[in-house]
C-alpha cells in the first residue's frame, strides 16, 4: 500500500467511525444513559431513513420542498414520536428485567417493519442528496470524493461536541446524569424525573432518526435496513463504556479504522475482526473504554 | 381406582385416536380431487417482494388455464419463510407433513432453498425452485424430484466472463459479498474469462451484508484494473452501483455484474446506473410476441409492471403444468412426471427453454444495458447456455 492509498484509506476509516457514532448516538442515550436494552434502535434509523424519502414529496408541496426542510420535518415528527412511545411503552420499562426490555422491543422492531411494508412497500428506493452537497473533490489520479460524505462527516463532529457539551456542562445534563445514577433521589430532590426521562427518550429517538435521514442519501433504503446497523451500535455503545459519550466516539473511530483496515489487509477475517476488537477491549476492560462515573 | 381410571383413560384415547384417524381420511378422501400446492416464499423481510412476485407469475399462469391443471383444481397452502435458514426445515415439514402437499414451490434464499431441497429429497415430494440460484441445488444436491425454473449462480456469471473477454479487458478484479451466491457467480465468471485468456487479478470480498464499500472501492482505484466485474443484488446493488459512481471509478473503470445489480434497483440508482451491462435470462424489449403477451397480461392482473421474479413463477407453473399434464393429473406418478418435465420445452416469456440433465433451465443468456429505468436487451451473450451441473448424479 503507497502512502497515497494508505492517507485515502485513513480518510475512509475517519468517515465511517464518525458515520458509526451519527449511528450509535441515539443509542447511547437509551441504552447507555437510562439503561434499557433498546433493541428497537435499528427501527428508529430505518424509521428516520424513509421519512426522509417519504416526507421529501410532501414536504415539497407544503413548504416548497429541500432536503433540509424535510429534515426539519421528520426530526419535529421522530421527537413525537419518541415522546410517545416513552409513554405508551417505554415508561414501564425501567424498573424491569432486561429479558423484558429485550422481549418488548423486539416485538416493537416487528410492528415497524410491517408498518413500513403496509405503507411504502418493500422495494429499495433511493434518496438524493441536496444540490449544494451532491459534488465531489478530485483524490488521487482515479477517485473522487463524495462532498456528501464530508457534510456527513461535520454532522457527526457537531453532534458529539454538542452532545458532549449537554452532558458535562449543563444543568439538564446534570440532572439525566444523576437520574441515570439514581431515579428516586433525584426524585426526591424535586426533579420531575419521568418528564426528564421522557424527553431523553424524545431526543435518543430523535438521534436516531436523524442518523437515518442523514445516512439516507448514501445508504438508501431498503426493508430491514435498521437490523444491519442495530449490532454494530452495540458494539459501540458497549466498547466504549455505558453511558459515555467520549467512550462512544472513540469506540466508533476505533471500529472504523479497524474495519477499514481489515477488509483491505484481512479480508478472509474481515467480518469478525470487529468483534475481536470488542472482546480484547472487554477483556483488557470490562466496563468498556471510560465508565460514565 | 387408579387401574380402573387408567382402563378409561385407555379406552378414551384409542377412542379419540381412532377418531382422529377416521377423520384424517375422510378429510383426505375430500381433497383428492384438488393438487395441494404448497407455496413457501418471503412474505416478509428483505426478500418480501420477490416472494410477492413469484407467486403473482406462478398464479398467472394457472388462472390464464382456467384455474384447473390437467382437470384438476389447485389448492395453495402457504408458509412464509422469512428468508430465514434456521426456520427453513420446521416450514418445509409443515409443508410436507403436517399440510400433506403433493408439490413445493420455493423460494428465494438459498439456504432456505437448500433446505427444502434436502427435505424434498427425503420426503420424495416434487420441488419447483422458482429463484434461488444456488448452484448446488442442482448440483450436488441434486433430485429426481427437485427442478429449478430459474438460473444457477454460475450461468450470468459465465456468460459476463465470455462478454467482458470480447471486449478486450485483460486484467479484471472482481467484488462481491463472501457468501455462496456471490463466490458462486465469480467462480463462473473467471471460468469463462480466464478461459477466454484474462485475469483475474485481485478478488475482492466483504461480508454479507456489509454495505461500507469505501475501503474496497480505493483498494480497486490503486490496482487500476481494466474492468470491475461483480455480483450485488437488492439494497447493497444500489449502495453499490451510486458508491462506485460517486467514488469516480465509473468513468475510469467499466463496471460488468450479473443482472441482479440492475433489477428491480433502478428506480433507487438513478443515473449512476446508466449505461451499465449485466448479464441475465431475461431483459425488458425482448419484443417477442410471447413476452408482449404475457407483459400485457401481468400488468391488466396486477397492475404493475413484472420482473424476472415474476417470469421464474410464472415458469415454475408452466413445468408443473407440463408434469401433470402428462401423469392426466395424477402426480403420484412421479417418475413419469418427473420425465413429461424433462422432455418438455417451457414456452417461457424469456424464450422457451428446456432442462438439462440437473433440472436446470439450458437457457439463452442477455447481454442489458442500463437506459433510463429499463435494461434494455443488447443481444443474447451466450446462447442455450447449459449449467455444468458439477457433483449432480442423476
Amino acid at each position: 500500500m503507497d502512502l497515497a492509498t494508505f492517507l485515502i484509506q485513513c480518510l475512509n476509516s475517519l468517515q465511517y467511525g464518525l458515520l458509526l457514532f451519527l449511528v450509535a448516538s441515539g443509542l447511547t442515550l437509551i441504552f447507555g444513559i437510562m439503561g434499557v436494552i433498546n433493541l428497537a434502535h435499528g427501527s428508529f434509523y430505518m424509521i428516520g431513513a424513509y421519512m426522509a424519502f417519504a416526507l421529501s414529496p410532501i414536504v415539497a408541496a407544503t413548504f416548497g420542498g429541500g432536503f433540509f426542510a424535510t429534515l426539519l420535518v421528520g426530526l419535529v415528527l421522530a421527537v413525537l414520536l419518541g415522546y410517545a412511545l416513552e409513554w405508551a411503552f417505554y415508561s414501564y420499562l425501567y424498573d424491569r428485567e432486561h429479558l423484558q426490555q429485550v422481549l418488548m422491543t423486539y416485538g416493537l422492531i416487528l410492528v415497524f417493519e410491517e408498518l413500513r411494508s403496509l405503507f411504502v412497500g418493500d422495494d429499495v428506493h433511493g434518496v438524493k442528496a441536496p444540490d449544494i452537497l451532491s459534488g465531489t473533490l478530485p483524490l488521487g489520479e482515479m477517485m473522487t470524493y463524495p462532498v456528501y460524505r464530508l457534510f456527513i462527516s461535520g454532522v457527526c463532529i457537531a453532534l458529539a461536541l454538542g452532545m458532549y457539551f449537554v452532558f458535562t456542562r449543563t444543568r439538564l445534563g446534570m440532572m439525566i446524569r444523576a437520574g441515570s445514577t439514581n431515579r428516586e433521589m433525584v426524585q426526591s430532590l424535586g426533579i420531575d424525573i419521568k418528564f426528564l426521562y421522557r424527553v431523553v427518550f424524545a431526543a435518543g429517538v430523535a438521534l436516531a432518526a436523524l442518523a437515518g435521514m442523514v445516512a439516507a442519501p448514501i445508504s438508501s433504503v431498503y426493508p430491514g435496513m435498521g437490523g444491519s446497523v442495530l449490532i454494530i451500535c452495540f458494539v459501540v455503545v458497549v466498547i466504549g463504556g455505558i453511558g459515555s459519550i467520549r467512550g462512544a466516539l472513540l469506540a466508533a473511530l476505533l471500529i472504523g479504522f479497524v474495519d477499514t483496515f481489515g477488509k483491505v489487509l484481512l479480508p478472509q477475517a474481515a467480518g469478525v475482526l470487529v468483534y475481536v476488537l470488542m472482546a480484547l477491549i472487554l477483556l483488557w476492560k470490562p466496563d468498556g473504554l471510560f465508565k460514565a462515573g | 381406582m387408579t387401574v380402573a381410571r387408567t382402563a378409561t383413560m385407555t379406552v378414551a384415547r384409542t377412542a379419540l385416536a381412532a377418531g382422529f384417524i377416521l377423520g384424517v381420511s375422510v378429510a383426505q378422501a375430500q381433497v383428492t380431487t384438488k393438487i395441494k400446492v404448497g407455496l413457501m416464499l418471503p412474505a416478509t423481510g428483505t426478500f418480501a417482494a420477490l416472494g410477492t412476485a413469484i407467486e403473482n407469475g406462478f398464479r398467472l399462469y394457472l388462472t390464464e388455464q382456467g384455474g384447473k391443471v390437467a382437470g384438476r383444481e389447485i389448492e395453495y397452502v402457504k408458509v412464509d419463510d422469512e428468508s430465514e435458514p434456521s426456520k427453513a426445515t420446521d416450514n418445509v415439514n409443515k409443508l410436507i407433513k403436517r399440510d400433506n402437499v403433493d408439490v413445493l414451490v420455493g423460494t428465494v434464499h438459498s439456504g432456505v432453498a437448500m433446505a427444502m431441497a434436502k427435505a424434498a429429497k427425503d420426503s420424495g415430494t416434487i420441488l419447483i425452485v422458482p429463484n434461488a440460484g444456488a448452484d448446488a441445488v442442482t448440483g450436488p444436491m441434486c433430485g429426481a424430484n427437485i427442478f429449478r425454473s430459474s438460473f444457477s449462480n454460475w450461468q450470468p456469471g459465465y456468460a459476463m466472463g465470455e462478454v467482458v473477454a470480447k471486449k478486450g479487458h485483460k486484467n479484471v478484479v472482481t467484488i462481491t459479498w463472501k457468501y455462496a451466491a456471490g463466490d458462486e457467480s465469480v467462480r463462473g465468471f473467471k471460468e469463462a474469462f480466464e478461459k477466454a485468456g484474462g485475469k483475474v487479478v485481485k478478488e475482492l470480498n466483504l461480508p454479507f451484508p456489509n454495505v461500507e464499500f469505501q475501503a474496497l472501492l480505493t483498494e480497486i482505484a490503486s490496482t487500476k484494473p481494466d474492468a470491475v466485474y461483480t455480483f450485488f443484488a437488492g439494497g447493497g446493488a444500489v449502495k453499490f452501483v451510486k458508491d462506485y459512481a460517486a467514488a469516480g471509478l465509473k468513468k475510469n473503470v467499466p463496471l460488468y455484474g450479473a443482472g441482479f445489480l440492475t433489477d428491480g434497483t433502478l428506480e433507487a440508482q438513478g443515473g449512476d446506473a446508466d449505461g451499465l451491462l449485466t448479464t441475465l435470462h431475461y431483459a425488458d424489449g425482448l419484443g417477442t410476441a410471447r413476452d408482449n403477451a404475457f407483459r400485457e397480461s401481468y400488468a391488466k392482473t396486477y397492475k404493475l409492471q413484472p420482473d424476472v421474479y415474476a417470469v421464474q413463477g410464472y415458469d415454475a407453473a408452466q413445468m408443473l403444468a407440463a408434469g401433470l399434464a402428462a401423469v392426466n393429473g395424477d402426480i403420484s406418478k412421479k417418475a413419469e412426471f418427473a420425465a413429461a418435465i424433462e422432455k418438455a420445452t417451457i414456452d417461457s416469456p424469456r424464450g422457451a427453454f428446456t432442462l438439462g440433465k440437473s433440472h436446470n433451465p439450458v437457457q439463452d443468456i442477455y447481454l442489458r444495458q442500463v437506459s433510463g429505468a429499463e435494461n434494455k436487451v443488447v443481444e443474447i451473450a451466450s446462447k442455450a447456455l447449459a449449467d455444468p451441473g458439477r457433483g449432480c448424479r442423476l
